[in-house]
């Protein structure tokens, strides 16, 4: 049934809340737009000097003309490293080739010669996983100095490290989802494992290199002297050593290469959901903006929301009468069926039930799942213990962290402590992770762990039988507000790759509809649900 | 009248002919060639017969097996069109010998008018005005240069069985006479069988006026004139009717003579008599002279039948039928002006040289009549005359329909094929042909004007790039991005030119590109685009060749960034044994000079014999193993000088 908003655009408070909105896609927008900068001026137009093309230019130039591009940790690394690695040195995202959505990883040779800081491992790794799950081809565009040896020890040994790159590749390859490698610079030590471990790998000639150590390695090591393109050039691994298997003229015709070795992947998507003609919704994504608060605080029907994303806005909403502070549903957003599961304020024992209840329906059904969240927490207090808000919670933590339809979250508000577990967070591993800039996320709100902090601290003076000012309680509580206020925020949130990137809540149906289809890459299996606590 | 009729025709004009014939319920068979098979005219034949190869001679010039498919398929008559058998009297004497009619005058007429000298021998007896020249049967060399030095020069050496300026050369002083008479000579014997020619006075400020006339065997009337002066090397380009400047005594004489020529030699259907008109004073009735007659129908004749309401080949079938001549003289009246420019498919800047190539997109204007022997998807063949349409038009005044004209031109679409649709555009826009002062010079004086290459302006490369990517049809997630846009680079080439541009796709409705140092802005709106702020021209695509309709038709090439020549080895110096063998023969010595793909060397190996060929063109440096010679894998056999 069509929702009806109640939101009136020509309200003050309508006008406000736009106007707050604005000013903080401003700063995220400042932050991507530092982010494609990448290494800065002087070192684009140092890498262009050699005939190279920029990466994202790379990256536009393999995808089919037009293709959306759904990017994957836009400002990762953001106010890390002193800003050394902007976009952490490396460009990942979804996009087309031949029709054909793909993984793209492109170095940004630009950020210290793409060498790998810890951000750029892990949404290196990041993007191997998303293209693991969602069955997606990997399209490396390599042209990295390899570890970044400043920082070896957060890049080389643990699991999560830059050896699971080759892992990734290795697993992958052999579930049957390719993996194509276009050498365009350098590809040097653990790097050089990249195209040695793809299933087709292209180089270009006189500029892209490959190999286990470089010349001045080689030198130190055993005497020899060589260049870089006798020792691993493209020539070389094309004509002789076979650790390439196109050679090709320059960037163009590289990325051309690689296009056309998508054409003959032979794949196609499976049938998954029953796909309804898109619509578009009756309510205008614009106004997004001016119907949700600019206070997280100020409580608002996420109908509001679920208006202006679906088709239609048509929302066809399940047990609408019970545990009322979450909404759940069935949508279509541009005509892909989805189960919308969203917080309309703090959980209750009836709506993790419902929520429950709702994500088996789902995953029954094969219907991927669509969270928007906004929650500060399952309801606390002795009643609620009792009535054993803890076990319903965990039916609904069971229900989201074994169901097997594909799970997309995005973080529309307030991300506070359980209830981001029920909500599908990022532990949960949802196949996309988005957020908006108003949100914040933390294990509690700050004005809440402070005051736990200062409960304690009261406590131990007044035991002593001191007392304590109440300006000495505001002194005490003001750096934890502080912490929490940073560490809350979207961007410090997204630099960390808490999450797959800030977004425009304008484009929340455009990142949905794309992030949908990217997870119907891959086959939707039966759920088998683990013990639910009854 | 017939019930059916045989066209002995291809092309536009065999169309053209069925057209009429058909809306007469005439039926019509049509003749086809190996490579007509699936041509137009076929298609439009009530029943069509094959007549043998592609050339023409194996086909179309094929009367007896014409005239066995006439018989076979129960025509009662043959419509010779122009060109091929339509002026020949032999065909006619078979044709009428077979039992069946002729459509068009008897062999005797053709006869009289096909050999140059006699027919102004006749004309000057019948008191039509000729110009002096030698049109004697003297075809010595010597003799006939004498002549040409009698007339006085410049002078012109026409074939005397041609027609439609083949075997037609215009000799300028007497050195050229020798060279110019061979090559007329070569030209008429492919053409016409026959390579007599005649020489005669070459007039310096000529028009080219000629006078339509139809007979009945016994009476002629005239449709009045055309003006076929827009010509190149005595290729007719525009003509029109009436002639500018005509003046109501001079198209009394001019039609007088025209009905003179007729009559005395009978004629019976459709003619045209040429004359050759000194306009250096204007147009006077005493300055024009009998040129010569053309027994069929002609390619220009769309433009009488504009200004005269008359349909020429329903005269053709009436009066071939038996009937008299549908109207007097005095029921015959013009009305308004009508031009004919003829397209075809050729490469004006490279001298008009004639193209071929598929029409993969063809399509006119509804404000002209376009008489065409093709179809979108045809291919215009290296056999025949590369014509694709004839583009008509008909206006109130000739102002009018010269601004008609151009924009029907304008708003032609071919695509496949170059064309000399520019050429004509720029003819309509010639200030001296809107004045109508015109004359057979005008083309040749202002070639360089008139043959100037298009300009593609930066939104004519942005709508090709635009076609090229398929970014004129965007779906609803085309060019998104979270925060940033991308831009991509695309290469077109335009006139063998590189143009390097790069566009940032913000949405499905708009896309930011730049051209050089331009900065075009492309933008959907209610499904239209406009591009730098001008709706975006219709475009064709054919293989790699993108097609602009825009400033007649730009054709761009969109450079395939996979066709690049990468070289399978490295070093193309040293010719080397791909494996141990033995050496069987070497055929390099040093010093000799090879082209790529050379055998140099050939090496017995695994049972079997390998040949060793040259990487590249080279000098061979030296030769490093002997014939008989034992190798192993990667030895140096021939070594080829640095380049």
């Amino acid at each position: 049934m069509k929702l009806t908003s109640k939101a009136m655009p020509a309200s003050e408070g309508f006008k406000a809340n736009r106007a707050a909105h604005l000013e903080a896609l401003a700063q995220i927008s400042a932050a991507a737009e530092a982010a494609r900068m990448g290494g800065g001026e002087k070192s684009r137009a140092r890498h262009e000097a050699r005939g190279k093309m920029l990466p994202r230019r790379r990256v536009a130039n393999l995808l089919d003309p037009g293709s959306p591009f759904l990017e994957i940790g836009a400002t990762a690394a953001h106010d890390m490293y002193d800003n050394a690695a902007p976009c952490a040195g490396v460009i990942a995202g979804i996009g087309r080739v031949q029709g054909q959505e793909v993984m793209v990883v492109c170095n940004d040779a630009t950020v210290k010669g793409g060498t790998y800081y810890p951000m750029t491992v892990k949404k290196h790794l990041r993007a191997q996983e998303i293209a693991e799950e969602n069955h997606l081809p990997c399209i490396y565009l390599v042209d990295s100095g390899g570890a970044n040896l400043p920082n070896q020890d957060e890049v080389f040994p643990d699991r999560d490290h830059f050896g699971r790159i080759f892992y990734n590749q290795a697993r992958m390859s052999a579930r049957g989802i390719p993996q194509i490698a276009v050498v365009m610079g350098s590809c040097t030590a653990g790097g050089a494992y990249v195209p040695a471990m793809s299933d087709v790998t292209i180089i270009v000639k006189e500029q892209g290199t490959i190999f286990l150590a470089g010349p001045p390695l080689v030198k130190a090591a055993t005497g020899e002297v060589v260049s870089a393109e006798d020792l691993g050039g493209g020539d070389v691994h094309t004509r002789l050593s076979g650790v390439a298997d196109y050679l090709a003229e320059d960037d163009a015709h590289a990325l051309a290469l690689a296009r056309r070795a998508v054409k003959s992947l032979n794949r196609r998507k499976p049938q998954t959901v029953d796909w309804a003609s898109p619509e578009d919704p009756a309510y205008d994504p614009e106004e997004i903006l001016g119907v949700v608060p600019a206070d997280l605080r100020t409580p608002y029907d996420i109908r509001e929301v679920i208006a202006r994303l679906v088709d239609g806005s048509r929302f066809d909403e399940f047990k609408p009468r019970f545990g009322e502070t979450l909404v759940t549903g069935f949508a279509h957003v541009k005509g892909c069926p989805v189960g919308i599961i969203a917080n309309n304020g703090v959980l209750f024992s009836e709506a993790a039930q419902k929520g429950a209840h709702f994500v088996e329906l789902c995953s029954q059904r094969k219907i991927p799942l669509v969270f928007l969240q906004n929650i500060t927490g399952f309801m606390v207090g002795r009643k609620y213990e009792n009535e054993g808000i803890a076990r319903h919670g965990a039916k609904m933590v069971t229900a989201v962290a074994t169901t097997s339809v594909p799970k997309i979250t995005m973080l529309v508000g307030g991300s506070f402590g359980a209830g981001n577990y029920g909500m599908a967070g990022r532990a949960y591993q949802p196949r996309f992770l988005w957020t908006w800039p108003n949100s914040r996320i933390s294990v509690m709100g700050g004005e809440q762990a402070a005051g736990v902090l200062a409960t304690v601290k009261r406590d131990g003076i007044e035991r002593a039988g001191g007392t304590w000012s109440a300006e000495e309680e505001a002194e005490f509580k003001r750096p934890t507000l502080e912490m929490f206020e940073r560490q809350s925020h979207p961007l410090y949130a997204s630099a960390r790759l808490w999450d797959d990137g800030i977004i425009d809540p304008r484009k929340s149906r455009d990142v949905l509809a794309l992030s949908l289809s990217a997870a119907l890459n891959a086959p939707i299996k039966d759920t088998r649900f683990g013990v639910f606590r009854m | 009248m017939f019930d059916k009729i045989l066209i002995a025709n291809r092309g536009e004009i065999a169309c053209r002919v069925m057209e009429t014939a058909q809306s007469m319920g005439v039926a019509c068979v049509a003749v086809y060639s190996d490579a007509d098979a699936a041509a137009k005219h076929v298609k439009m034949a009530d029943e069509a017969v094959h007549i043998g190869g592609a050339a023409p001679a194996d086909s179309y010039l094929k009367g007896d097996v014409i005239i066995q498919a006439a018989l076979e398929t129960g025509a009662q008559a043959i419509h010779p069109g122009y060109g091929f058998l339509s002026e020949n009297p032999d065909f006619v004497e078979a044709v009428e010998a077979a039992g069946l009619v002729f459509i068009g005058p008897s062999a005797d007429a053709i006869r009289k008018m096909g050999l140059k000298d006699a027919a102004k021998a006749l004309m000057e007896k019948a008191g039509v005005p000729v110009v002096p020249g030698y049109h004697g049967d003297n075809q010595d060399p010597e003799h006939l240069s004498g002549a040409a030095d009698a007339i006085g020069y410049p002078v012109l050496i026409k074939a005397v069985a041609g027609g439609g300026g083949k075997g037609m050369r215009l000799v300028e002083k007497p050195a050229d006479f020798a060279a110019a008479l061979d090559s007329a000579r070569g030209e008429a014997r492919t053409a016409f069988g026959n390579d007599a020619v005649l020489v005669e006075k070459f007039v310096a400020k000529p028009r080219h006026i000629e006078v339509q006339i139809f007979g009945d065997g016994t009476h002629a009337v005239h449709l009045f004139e055309r003006d076929c002066s827009l010509q190149r090397r005595h290729q007719k380009v525009i003509e029109e009717a009436p002639a500018p400047g005509m003046t109501p005594e001079m198209r009394e004489a001019m039609g007088q003579a025209g009905v003179r020529a007729a009559e005395a030699i009978g004629y019976k259907g459709a003619g045209t008599v040429e004359f050759i008109v000194d306009a250096s004073e204007g147009l006077r009735p005493d300055r024009f002279w009998f040129m010569e007659m053309n027994t069929r129908l002609q390619v220009e004749h769309p433009v009488t039948e504009a200004i005269t309401g008359v349909d020429l080949v329903e005269w053709q079938l009436r009066v071939a039928a038996g009937e008299s001549l549908p109207k007097r003289q005095d029921e015959l009246a013009i009305n308004g002006h009508a031009f004919e420019a003829r397209l075809y498919a050729e490469d004006v800047p490279k001298g008009f040289l004639p193209a071929t190539g598929t029409l993969t997109h063809l399509q006119f204007p509804a404000i002209c009549r376009a008489d065409s022997g093709v179809r979108a998807g045809d291919t215009i063949s290296p056999w025949y005359d590369p014509m694709i349409a004839k583009v008509i038009v008909h206006g109130p005044t000739r102002e009018v329909a010269l601004a008609t004209m151009n924009r029907a031109l304008n708003e032609t679409q071919v695509g496949g094929t170059v064309t000399n649709l520019a050429f004509l555009g720029a003819l309509t826009r010639h200030k001296g042909f809107a004045a109508g002062d015109v004359d057979t010079g005008l083309i040749g004086r202002d070639l360089d004007a008139l043959v100037q290459a298009p300009i593609a302006e930066p939104r004519h490369v942005v709508a090709a790039a635009m076609t090229a990517l398929g970014l004129t049809e965007p779906s609803d997630d085309t060019g998104f991005t979270l925060w940033v846009p991308l831009h991509r680079a695309v290469h077109v080439e335009w006139q063998d030119e590189a143009v390097d541009l790069d566009v940032q796709v913000e949405g499905p409705d708009r896309q930011l590109w730049q051209v050089g140092e331009a900065q075009v802005v492309a933008e959907r709106r209610d499904g239209r685009w406009m591009v730098g702020g001008r709706p975006m021209p219709d475009v064709a695509v054919s293989g790699s060749t993108v097609t602009v309709f825009d400033a007649y038709g730009l054709a761009f090439e969109v450079v395939d960034p996979l066709d690049r020549d990468i070289g399978a080895a490295g070093d193309t110096n040293v010719i080397e044994a791909p494996m141990p063998g033995l050496v069987k023969a070497v055929f390099a010595e040093a010093g000799q000079a090879v082209k790529e793909g050379d055998r140099l060397a050939t090496l017995e190996a695994m049972k079997m014999e390998h040949s060793l060929l040259a990487a590249r063109d080279g000098v061979v440096a030296e030769v490093l193993a002997a014939a008989g010679s034992q190798v192993e894998a990667g030895a140096a056999l021939v070594r080829l000088e640095e380049e």
